[in-house]
C-alpha cells in the first residue's frame, strides 16, 4: 500500500453535501476529507447515494446544499461578498479537467478510434498539439495494455476493453484525482480482472482515487478507507479490514452479510 | 393521325429548342435549392441550439419561430418578402426572396431535424465530454453534433428533394426557375401538354437521383447507431 499523506491539506473535502431528485433525497449531509494519494472505496445498497456522491464531486449533479474542495479550491461555486454563488457549466470545465471520471457505460465516444478517443481532450482542452497528444494517448494505450488497438473504434472492442480506454482517456488529462463509478459492473464477468487490474496498478502509483464498487475483495485489497453508505449517508468508515472484519454498525454487517453470500 | 402521335411528333421536333431553354431554368432551380439548404440548415442550427440553451427565452423564441413558420403557407411568406416588402420600398431580386422565403420555412423543418438528432445522441457523451474538461460549446462541436450528424443525413436529404419540388412555388415571384420558365415557354408557344410533361421529365430526373442517395445513406448510417 502507497503511503498517504495526512499533514497536507486534503485532495478532496467534501462538507455537508446534500442533493434531492424532485422530493427524494438521495445525498443527506455526506462530509469526507481525501488525502492526496488516498484510496477510498464506498460501498453501499444501490440507492444509497454512492454514484450521486461522484457525480456532484465533478459537478454533473448540481448540490443544493453542502461545498466540495478540490486541492483547496471550490468546486462548482464562488465566493462573493461571504455568499456561495453557483458559476456557470463552461466556468466548470477547467476545474472538471482535473478530476479523471470512468463509467459504469464507459461512454466512449463511437465516432473515434480509441486514440482520438484519448486524444481528443489534451488536443482540445489543454491545447497540445495534435502530434504530441496522440503521442501521450498512444502511451496511455499502451499503459492498459491496448498498444494494439489504437486505431479500432469503440463497437470493434469488448467491455473490458473499451473500459481500459476510457481509463485512459481520463488519465491523459494528467487528473488530480480519479473518479471510478461502478467501473465494472457492466462488464461480463470474465472482463472484470482486466479492469481491476489497471485500477490497482494506479494504485500503487499514488494516484488519488474514489472508487464505488460492488467488488468487496478489490475494496478490500485495494482501499485505504471503505465508506459503507446507505440511505444518503456516510454510516460507517474505516480501515478496509475494520469494515469487511469487525463493521460496528448492524445495517454495514447487514449489507455484507448480503453481498458475501451470493 | 391521333392525337398522340401528334404530341409525339411535335415534341420531338421542338425538343432542340425547348430541352436547352428548360434546362437553364432548371439550373437555376438547383440554384435555388442549395442556397435554401444552406439557409435552411445554418439557421435551424441556431434555432436548434437556442431551444437547448438555458436562457429560457431563447427556447420559447425558437418554438414560436417554428410553431408560425410551420402554420402559415410558404406562398404566404414569399409574397410578403417579395410584394410586401416591396410595396414598403424594399425591393429584393426575385432570387433572392425565394431563397429568404423557403429558407425561413426550411430553418423550422431543420430545425426539428437537427433537435432530434442531437437528442438522439446519448446523455453520456455529453457528460463525458464535460468531465475531461471539454466546455458544453466544446462537448457539442467535437463530440455531439458529429454523432447526432449520422442522424440528421436522411431527413435532411429527404427535405431537400422536397425543397427541389417546393421551388415551384417560387415561379410566382418571377424567379427564373424551371417552372417559370415553362411557363414562359407556353405562353409563347401554346403547347401545354409537351413543355409541362418535359418539366415533370425534368423534375423526375433531378428527384430521383437525390432519392436514392437519400435511400443509400439512411441504410448505411443506420448502421451502429
Amino acid at each position: 500500500m502507497s503511503p498517504t499523506d495526512h499533514s497536507a491539506p486534503p485532495m478532496v473535502r467534501v462538507v455537508d453535501l446534500h442533493k434531492q431528485f424532485g422530493d427524494h433525497e438521495v445525498l443527506r449531509g455526506v462530509s469526507v476529507d481525501v488525502a492526496m494519494g488516498e484510496k477510498i472505496a464506498i460501498i453501499g445498497p444501490s440507492g444509497a447515494g454512492k454514484s450521486t456522491l461522484l457525480r456532484c464531486i465533478n459537478y454533473l449533479e448540481r448540490p443544493q446544499r453542502g461545498h466540495i474542495f478540490l486541492d483547496g479550491v471550490l468546486v462548482g461555486e464562488r465566493q462573493e461578498n461571504g455568499h456561495y454563488v453557483q458559476v456557470s457549466e463552461r466556468d466548470l470545465a477547467p476545474v472538471r479537467a482535473q478530476m479523471g471520471m470512468v463509467f459504469q457505460r464507459f461512454n466512449l465516444f463511437p465516432h473515434l478510434t480509441a486514440l482520438q478517443n484519448v486524444a481528443i481532450s489534451p488536443h482540445r482542452v489543454l491545447g497540445l498539439p495534435k502530434a504530441e497528444a496522440e503521442s501521450r494517448a498512444s502511451e496511455l494505450l499502451d499503459k492498459v495494455g491496448l498498444s494494439g488497438k489504437t486505431h479500432a473504434f469503440p463497437e470493434k472492442l469488448s467491455g473490458g476493453q473499451q473500459q481500459r480506454v476510457a481509463i485512459a482517456r481520463a488519465l491523459a488529462m494528467r487528473p488530480k484525482l480519479m473518479l471510478f463509478d461502478e467501473a465494472t459492473s457492466a462488464l461480463d464477468p470474465e472482463l472484470i480482472g482486466e479492469v481491476l487490474e489497471v485500477i490497482r496498478t494506479l494504485a500503487r502509483e499514488g494516484m488519488t482515487m474514489l472508487i464505488v464498487t460492488h467488488e468487496m475483495h478489490f475494496a478490500e485489497d485495494v482501499a485505504d478507507r471503505v465508506l459503507f453508505m446507505d440511505d444518503g449517508v456516510i454510516v460507517e468508515e474505516g480501515g478496509p479490514h475494520v469494515i469487511f472484519r469487525a463493521p460496528q454498525h448492524e445495517r454495514t454487517r447487514a449489507f455484507l452479510r448480503a453481498v458475501l453470500q451470493r | 393521325m391521333s392525337g398522340f402521335a401528334r404530341f409525339w411528333e411535335i415534341l420531338i421536333a421542338k425538343l432542340p429548342v425547348f430541352l436547352p431553354y428548360l434546362l437553364k431554368g432548371a439550373l437555376v432551380t438547383l440554384k435555388i435549392t442549395g442556397a435554401t439548404l444552406v439557409v435552411a440548415a445554418l439557421f435551424g442550427l441556431v434555432l436548434a441550439l437556442m431551444q437547448r440553451s438555458r436562457l429560457r427565452v431563447l427556447g420559447v423564441v425558437s418554438a414560436a419561430y417554428i410553431e408560425i413558420m410551420r402554420s402559415v403557407p410558404v406562398l404566404t411568406t414569399l409574397f410578403v418578402i417579395y410584394f410586401g416588402l416591396a410595396s414598403i420600398g424594399i425591393q429584393l431580386p426575385s432570387f433572392i426572396a425565394a431563397v429568404i422565403g423557403l429558407g425561413m420555412l426550411g430553418a423550422a423543418y431543420m430545425a426539428e431535424i437537427i433537435r432530434a438528432g442531437i437528442e438522439a445522441v446519448h446523455h453520456g457523451q455529453r457528460e463525458a465530454a464535460v468531465s475531461l474538461g471539454m466546455t458544453p460549446a466544446q462537448a457539442m462541436r467535437f463530440i455531439v453534433l458529429p454523432q447526432a450528424l449520422r442522424v440528421i443525413v436522411a431527413p435532411t436529404a429527404n427535405y431537400t428533394i422536397g425543397l427541389l419540388k417546393d421551388t415551384a412555388i417560387v415561379s410566382t415571384v418571377a424567379a427564373p426557375e424551371l417552372l417559370f420558365a415553362a411557363k414562359t415557354l407556353v405562353s409563347q408557344t401554346i403547347l401545354p401538354m409537351q413543355v409541362y410533361m418535359l418539366t415533370a421529365g425534368i423534375y423526375l430526373a433531378m428527384s430521383w437521383p437525390l432519392a436514392r442517395a437519400a435511400h443509400y445513406l439512411e441504410a448505411r448510417l443506420s448502421r451502429g447507431v
